[in-house]
């Protein structure tokens, strides 16, 4: 034994001399760390409800539940987390994962109640002392669980798409579409806000796992046209998405143009229901447009036997004659037709309802008629000179480019409007060689047009006059036509109202053009529909119930005819609720 | 106090005792004792003061972690590994990352590798410190563990700091750590590491070099070195028995083979040598840190990109990947079929052999005032002995 193990443990007594480790009282409140995962916070605003968190909580501590003051809306559902402390295992993944990054967590970890209710609450609508902490947990710059940016869609440059009417996009591969389907969170955000309530985490999810042929059948239960709007739909998909709530959104559109190009039309058939058999029923369908094509659809798998009357010499309606070829190349097209004929659709072309047959005599030859026929007069630029022969309809030009006919543009067009008909009129121009400018009376923002649209039709070389209302139009004596624009400011005259454009005094431009073309909007064409045929029509619209059924209980009526919404996938939609109802009435289920 | 020349092995047979004979007495220890470090419990059959026969039992702490994995996605288990080795989580969280990124071919960054490589030795030192307070308080030396256990806390500051937890660090995730180092942390860490070393001296003077300490632990739990092997004793306990093993160094994983450093070997192998060669690990792991704080890259990710947590799928295949904790070699074996949670994991922690069939034999002969001295030796924690 030596000395010193005797001596060296009496060192401790120097230990008595110092400042202790702990201090005893008053108990000392030590805030949590800066980067302290202590209770959840929410912003309740940011938050978009789509439930990721409660995807990713291994505890199941998460629940998405309805709070009082929010509805669901476009891209929000309306719910907000709901946090339960008793499973709660303070990881964080939930901060970790949110797409809208309004999920943190404050550094404060002291609450004490003897209510163990209480310990379960929405954060951000449950007021708690620790809301809008500065200090607590959250996602570090730089470190995300999912993929904020989209994978790049590969495309033509502008300078080579401006030369053809070929197809822009050309369609991810395999594995790009493999990787935009990662993405998606399923929350199922998007399904609501779809006018067709598409099942999209569905068959992203079959483009994820490579079944294309489950794919294809989640888009027909809804859609009989995926190869036309995984092209030109106009989205309200995306715009709901989550992940867009901080990143790009999901690009859904795509992704369903590249399950309908995957799949052949001759394998259609092994993937998609067939027809019931046959009920003997017949339903006339006026108008093969989406919409009504798409009611001829869903009533052929329901066994009736449909026919499809069409003024025109090609079925597709607004998709093949409004929709230029680089957007909506016309085999596409044909592929949905095709495959909607397979089931036995007659489709009558040259058939102009109203002259040949009349509407009476199809309610009389059918047991129920489906009225999809759009919106095809274009609306006048209403200012004097305007029946000026230089002074074009947009659709018109359009439907001509379609036809293969030459345009006559001329060298310099003007196109007036600001949507999407106004896009494709002005970049249709473009590629038959004219110098565009597009004039709109209010500014880029404004447009209704697709942003994409606006964007792209500036890169390939169009001009963008914002702010200029019309005045007149006055004929140069050169065989062109002089367009008179006032120059406007934009002014708030209500608040909370969107600016309305005001003339400014003085600021009269003037400028030559071979052709002006008027892309200001359309109406319908109800000549057809006579007062004997007693379905009443209201400003212009039938009116109609929420299945689409007019005051004639067996004519049903849709699409851009009654839809606010105006876009192919409100008038497949509508298409799809009439085919149900007009099934009910003719003794089916109607599912 | 010196060892006597021929150091006392346990006998390798079972006693038989005669419990009705009237000579013995049954006598549990545990599951709720300081000694045992954790939920178990041992059940002794002693004969005056001396131990007979022991039997362990486990089960009072079975949260069946392996299988709940199988229901959870890849990154779900995450937050849910660290949980099975409560003091020290961070290795938990390694191997299972290493594992998946294995399988699942993925690169680290540098960066995160010494953030990585910086949790581990951290927590190495948290667990130590813990350890030696229960040493010591075995022993009789209560003090200690109030000290150490203060160090502990302030490591645990640290960590709290970097990660957002205390004991859950959940800092190492698949694909790298989930955040860089806060501002002034490094800084933070080397003043911490100089309190903690101060301390560590004075643990040293005051228990190293005592005379209860030598006469208790000396000569205590002898563990001859042909047992290594037939037992599978790895970590300090092998390196206390001569056995230059250490998976840093033999694997060299992580950040490891650029850092300088030689494993602690010892030669005596009883409780007394165990509890130096820890004492010198503690130092080691200090000096660790601080060389991992001068290396730490200032730029760079510190996460590569994964797929969605939500899809993810990693191909089919096995691996085994270990680490050296503080107690040997700690290794997750992943299995996956392809999908998107695991098929099977199974989790190899020391203290299964250290404190089940290890301690069942050690203890033998044993004063049963040294019962709970020998089991702290053997660092042991019940948690990780049930997956």
């Amino acid at each position: 034994m030596d000395i010193k193990d005797i001596i060296a443990p009496f060192a401790v007594w120097k230990r008595a001399f110092e400042k202790p480790f702990t201090v005893r009282k008053p108990i000392d409140e030590r805030p949590g760390a800066p980067r302290y995962r202590g209770f959840h916070i929410n912003d309740a605003d940011t938050c978009v409800g789509c439930g990721t968190c409660e995807s990713i909580c291994m505890n199941k501590a998460i629940d998405l539940v309805p709070v009082e003051g929010r509805s669901p809306s476009g891209g929000d559902s309306g719910l907000r987390p709901r946090v339960d402390y008793g499973r709660c295992c303070w990881c964080a993944l939930c901060v970790d994962i949110c797409p809208s990054g309004s999920l943190g967590m404050s550094n404060e970890y002291l609450w004490i109640d003897s209510d163990p209710e209480v310990f379960r609450y929405v954060p951000g609508v449950d007021p708690k002392p620790w809301d809008g902490a500065e200090l607590g947990y959250r996602r570090a710059e730089g470190y995300r669980l999912l993929d904020m940016e989209r994978v790049p869609m590969p495309e033509l440059s502008h300078a080579e798409g401006v030369k053809s009417f070929l197809e822009l996009v050309k369609g991810y591969s395999r594995e790009q579409a493999e990787r935009e389907a990662d993405r998606c969170v399923a929350c199922g955000v998007c399904v609501a806000s779809c006018p067709a309530h598409m099942d999209i985490p569905g068959y992203i999810n079959a483009v994820r796992g490579g079944d294309l042929e489950t794919g294809l059948r989640l888009l027909y239960e809804t859609n009989p046209f995926p190869e036309a709007c995984g092209r030109i739909c106009t989205r309200a998909c995306e715009s709901a998405c989550a992940i867009g709530s901080g990143g790009d959104p999901v690009a859904i559109r795509w992704l369903k143009r590249y399950i309908a190009d995957q799949v052949e039309l001759a394998d259609y058939g092994k993937s998609l229901p067939r027809a019931e058999s046959a009920t003997g029923r017949k339903v006339a369908v006026v108008g093969a447009g989406p919409g009504g094509l798409s009611a001829a659809y869903y009533l052929a798998l329901l066994g009736h036997k449909v026919t499809v009357f069409e003024k025109d010499e090609a079925p597709g309606g607004m998709l093949r004659y409004g929709i230029p070829e680089y957007r909506l190349p016309y085999p596409a097209l044909d592929k949905d037709v095709d495959y909607i004929r397979s089931l036995g659709v007659e489709i009558r072309h040259g058939a102009t309802v109203g002259k040949d047959p009349a509407l009476a005599k199809l309610r009389e030859d059918f047991d129920a008629v489906y009225l999809s026929t759009g919106l095809p007069s274009a609306y006048r630029l209403d200012v004097p000179g305007d029946e000026h022969p230089r002074v074009l309809d947009g659709v018109a030009v359009l439907a001509a480019a379609t036809r293969g006919e030459e345009l006559g543009l001329g060298r310099r067009v003007a196109v007036v409007g600001g949507g999407n008909v106004a896009m494709d009129a002005a970049r249709t121009a473009l590629r038959r060689g004219c110098e565009v400018d597009i004039v709109y009376r209010r500014r880029q923002v404004d447009m209704p047009a697709d942003p994409e649209e606006i964007r792209e039709a500036k890169a390939e070389g169009a001009r963008l006059i914002e702010r200029a209302i019309p005045l007149r139009v006055e004929d140069s004596g050169d065989g062109g036509a002089r367009f008179v624009w006032n120059e406007a400011e934009m002014v708030q005259k209500e608040p909370g109202k969107r600016p309305v454009p005001e003339p400014i005094p003085g600021a009269v431009v003037t400028e030559r053009y071979d052709s002006i073309i008027a892309a200001i909007g359309q109406g319908p064409e109800l000549s057809y529909i006579t007062e004997a045929d007693g379905v009443e029509v209201r400003r212009m619209k039938p009116v109609t119930d929420r299945t689409g059924r007019t005051s004639v209980p067996t004519v049903f009526a849709g699409g851009d005819l009654v839809n606010e919404k105006k876009d192919a996938i409100s008038a497949i939609a509508d298409g799809h609720r009439a085919a149900r109802a007009i099934d009910r009435i003719l003794g089916g289920r109607g599912d | 106090m010196s060892r006597p020349k021929t150091p006392y092995v346990a006998p390798e047979e079972r006693a038989v005792p005669d419990l009705d004979s009237g000579k013995y007495l049954v006598m549990w220890q545990g599951p709720n004792h300081p000694g045992i470090t954790g939920n178990m419990s041992l059940r002794l059959v002693i004969e005056g003061d001396s131990v007979v026969d022991c039997e362990t039992h486990v089960g009072y702490l079975h949260r069946g972690f392996e299988k709940l994995m199988e229901r959870r996605l890849w990154m779900q288990n995450f937050p849910l590994v660290c949980r099975i080795a409560v003091p020290e989580p961070d290795f938990n969280e390694y191997c299972y990352a290493a594992a998946l990124e294995e399988l699942a071919g993925i690169e680290v960054p540098d960066k995160a590798v010494w953030l990585r490589t910086l949790s581990l030795e951290m927590i190495r030192l948290a667990s130590f410190l813990m350890w030696i307070g229960g040493q010591a308080g075995a022993f009789g030396h209560g003090t200690i563990a109030q000290w150490s256990v203060t160090m502990r806390d302030y490591v645990l500051d640290l960590f709290e700091e970097l990660s957002g937890g205390r004991i859950y660090h959940m800092y190492i995730i698949p694909g790298g750590v989930r955040a860089d180092v806060p501002p002034g942390f490094l800084r933070h860490v080397l003043e911490t590491m100089t309190v903690v070393e101060q301390n560590l001296k004075d643990i040293e003077l005051v228990m190293f070099h005592n005379a209860v300490m030598k006469m208790r632990a000396v000569g205590l739990g002898y563990i001859p070195p042909d047992w290594v092997d037939r037992y599978g004793i790895t970590g300090p306990n092998a390196r206390a028995a001569g056995f230059k093993r250490d998976l840093r160094k033999d694997r060299g994983y992580l950040a490891y083979p650029r850092l300088s450093f030689e494993p602690v070997v010892g030669a005596e192998s009883d409780a007394f040598e165990r509890a130096r060669l820890r004492l010198a690990e503690m130092f080691q792991g200090i000096d660790l840190i601080r060389q991992i704080v001068d290396f730490l890259p200032s730029e760079g990710p510190f996460r590569e990109r994964l797929p969605n947590p939500l899809h993810w799928k990693i191909p089919a295949g096995e691996t085994y990947v270990a680490a050296e904790c503080t107690r040997g070699e700690y290794g997750f074996y992943v299995v996956s079929d392809g999908g998107d949670k695991p098929r099977r994991v199974a989790v190899r922690g020391p203290s299964y052999t250290h404190a089940v069939s290890v301690m069942e034999r050690l203890v033998r002969g044993v004063n049963i005032a040294d019962v709970a001295g020998l089991m702290v030796s053997l660092h042991t924690y019940p948690p990780e002995i049930e997956r």
